[in-house]
């Protein structure tokens, strides 16, 4: 029984960083490390081991109405993976980076607090419970966004925070109105329950969720806190942001929710696929003006996620490969984006493309890794980003949403001509630079090399034989919809 | 009936609050009447008419009672409400001391 123990391996590293410490940040790098090692080995374990098993864990042994369960399948170990791959290499990043602030243990505790609650958010198949690490994580990610203590940073938090407190207020009512309709807080039983009580119940809930949970995962009416939070924080934990946050606690409950739990209904599909279609196309609108670098990639987070809402709007089988595939691709390749950023910003003090010039020579690992992701991000062939957004856009056409389709090429031209602009002035300008305030050293260039290698080879996942194993099990726990309700309460006595 | 429309005015008292008010605290202070409209939601939920405590006590009849798990949900989330204010207010000092003012249309640094 592994599946506690990824809630319990981050929960107790985050305790036993803040007990052992001392003043120095030694112990806190090395436990952390220990511990997210410890988690990325579990969840590729369990991934490759379980195909497409539904394995579930029952707290405490209360039985099912009554006690909490935790459900993995392979939706849950595919985005165990992702959260653990990034958070991997952003506390490599940070070793380096965060010394540069200060040499502070308590950054790694509310890192390991970050991670807690987003692993706990996946694995829990109880509503309650999965608003309760909703919580940490965000409370963790308010934390972190202020981090480096300069006045923005705190005026981000702020707007961050009451956001973040909205959307957990609009969650919860959503929570309550399920829990007096079907006097049950465990997914699998109201998914259970639900057809039999009065629809209108399902267009209340999931109004409140979708308001609550995009506003987490910034989707277009609900985004004016992303760009100012994302590029503010410190450049690892904009990519754990960006990377992982927003589609752990938004994109990955909005599918658990809406497919597994309400059966997803066409009315909410639509709305994925006008949302999804806005997010792009005004996400790279605001994109492409932008000079400077990180709030520049914030806004192509939102554009971004509109891909993958897209994709899942489309519902289709295709449609939903690609949304999913989409969320690993996204994860990959803008974190690798805000490392580079984080590391021209180490390194020249700046984060405007307008001073940055020709970084050829003095950041050679930044740049050419910079250009791998700006590739991938604008869907060039062989890179990831490619596959994933051809495929959503070839389920967008054979579903016959031809606008849609368009639309989307639109915002992938777009982000093309975005990404010319940051390597035409950022990483291959004109102004040579020769001299640099700090160093970029072996650990935040081996994060960046991790990443743009993953570039490459997650763009395999669609290689038949390949695909079989890895993407399509999760889209198969998609599809299938409300046959989580067997699959989870199946091996459960349940009363 | 009334309760609940009532209940939600309170909600909608707090949404107001939060998009309108220009004052730092008054925003907190209303993110604050938000959350107890919902606890109190829940509360009701539970709520079932003329039935006692949920607390079955040995050598007495069992009669009607209030469903007891919202009241545990509403603890949790007055615990977690805790926790966000006292962020939120840690913040709102560290913004006083960065920009001298609580007044949200001073504070914009970030914009775009």
């Amino acid at each position: 029984m592994i599946l506690p123990y990824y809630v319990i391996i981050p929960l107790l590293t985050a305790f036993l960083i803040t007990l052992i410490a001392g003043k120095k940040d030694y112990w806190a790098i090395m436990l952390s490390f220990i511990a997210i090692s410890a988690l990325l080995l579990l969840s590729v374990f369990s991934f490759l081991t379980m195909k497409e098993e539904t394995v579930t864990y029952v707290m405490s042994n209360w039985s099912v109405p009554i006690g909490i369960i935790l459900v993995q399948d392979a939706l849950t170990s595919y985005t165990l993976i992702m959260v653990s791959i990034i958070s991997f290499t952003s506390l490599m990043y940070s070793v380096q980076y965060i010394r540069h602030l200060s040499m502070d243990w308590r950054y790694y505790a509310i890192f390991m607090l970050l991670v807690t609650g987003m692993n706990g958010v996946i694995v829990t198949g109880d509503l309650f419970n999965l608003f309760v690490f909703l919580e940490i994580s965000l409370f963790s990610a308010f934390a972190l966004v202020a981090y480096g203590g300069r006045a923005e940073e705190f005026e981000a938090a702020f707007k961050y925070t009451v956001m973040g407190s909205v959307s957990s207020v609009l969650v919860l009512l959503g929570i309550a109105i399920l829990y007096s309709a079907t006097s049950n807080l465990n997914m699998a039983k109201i998914a259970q329950i639900l057809p039999t009580v009065d629809s209108k119940i399902t267009y209340w809930v999931g109004g409140l969720f979708i308001a609550g949970f995009g506003l987490k995962a910034a989707i277009m009416p609900f985004h004016t806190w992303l760009p100012d939070a994302h590029s503010s924080a410190p450049a690892p934990i904009s990519a754990m942001l960006s990377g992982v946050l927003i589609k752990a606690l938004g994109i990955y409950v909005i599918i658990r929710i809406f497919f597994n739990v309400f059966n997803a209904p066409e009315i909410f599909t639509n709305i994925f696929l006008v949302l999804g279609t806005i997010s792009i196309i005004i996400g790279v609108f605001l994109a492409v003006g932008q000079w400077d670098m990180k709030r520049l990639l914030a806004y192509h987070s939102i554009s971004q996620i509109g891909y993958i809402l897209l994709g899942l709007g489309i519902a289709t089988p295709l449609g939903i490969l690609g949304a999913v595939f989409h969320l690993f691709n996204h994860a990959i390749f803008k974190s690798l984006l805000f490392y580079n950023a984080g590391s021209v910003e180490y390194a020249l003090g700046t984060r405007d493309l307008r001073k940055m010039g020709n970084l050829t020579k003095v950041l050679p690992t930044t740049s050419q890794t910079s250009l791998i992701a700006s590739l991938s991000i604008s869907g060039i062939p062989p890179f990831n980003g490619f596959f994933s957004k051809l495929i959503i856009i070839i389920a967008a056409v054979q579903a016959g949403l031809m606008g849609y389709a368009f639309l989307a090429i639109i915002g992938s031209i777009l982000t093309l001509a975005s990404f010319m602009k940051v390597q035409r002035y950022g990483f291959r300008g004109d102004n040579i630079i020769s001299s640099i305030i700090n160093p970029v050293e072996w650990r935040m260039n081996s994060a960046m090399i991790i990443l743009a290698v993953l570039c490459v080879l997650t763009s395999l996942m669609v290689v038949p034989g390949i695909k079989e194993l890895t993407l399509d099990p999760v889209v198969k726990v998609i599809t299938e919809k409300t046959q989580y309700v067997q699959l989870v309460l199946g091996g459960l006595n349940v009363h | 009936m009334l309760v609940y429309i009532l209940c939600f005015g309170l909600f909608l008292v707090g949404i107001y609050g939060v998009i309108v008010k220009r004052d730092l605290v008054k925003i907190i202070l209303a993110l604050g009447i938000q959350g107890y409209a919902v606890n109190l939601m829940i509360v009701l939920f539970g709520y079932r008419n003329g039935s006692i405590y949920p607390i079955l006590a040995k050598g007495k009849e069992p009669v009607p009672m209030v469903d007891p798990l919202p009241q545990a949900l509403v603890l949790t989330s007055i615990v977690i409400e805790l926790g966000t204010t006292a962020l939120i207010v840690a913040l709102a000092i560290k913004l006083f001391e960065k920009y001298g003012t609580f007044d949200i249309t001073k504070i914009r640094r970030l914009s775009g």
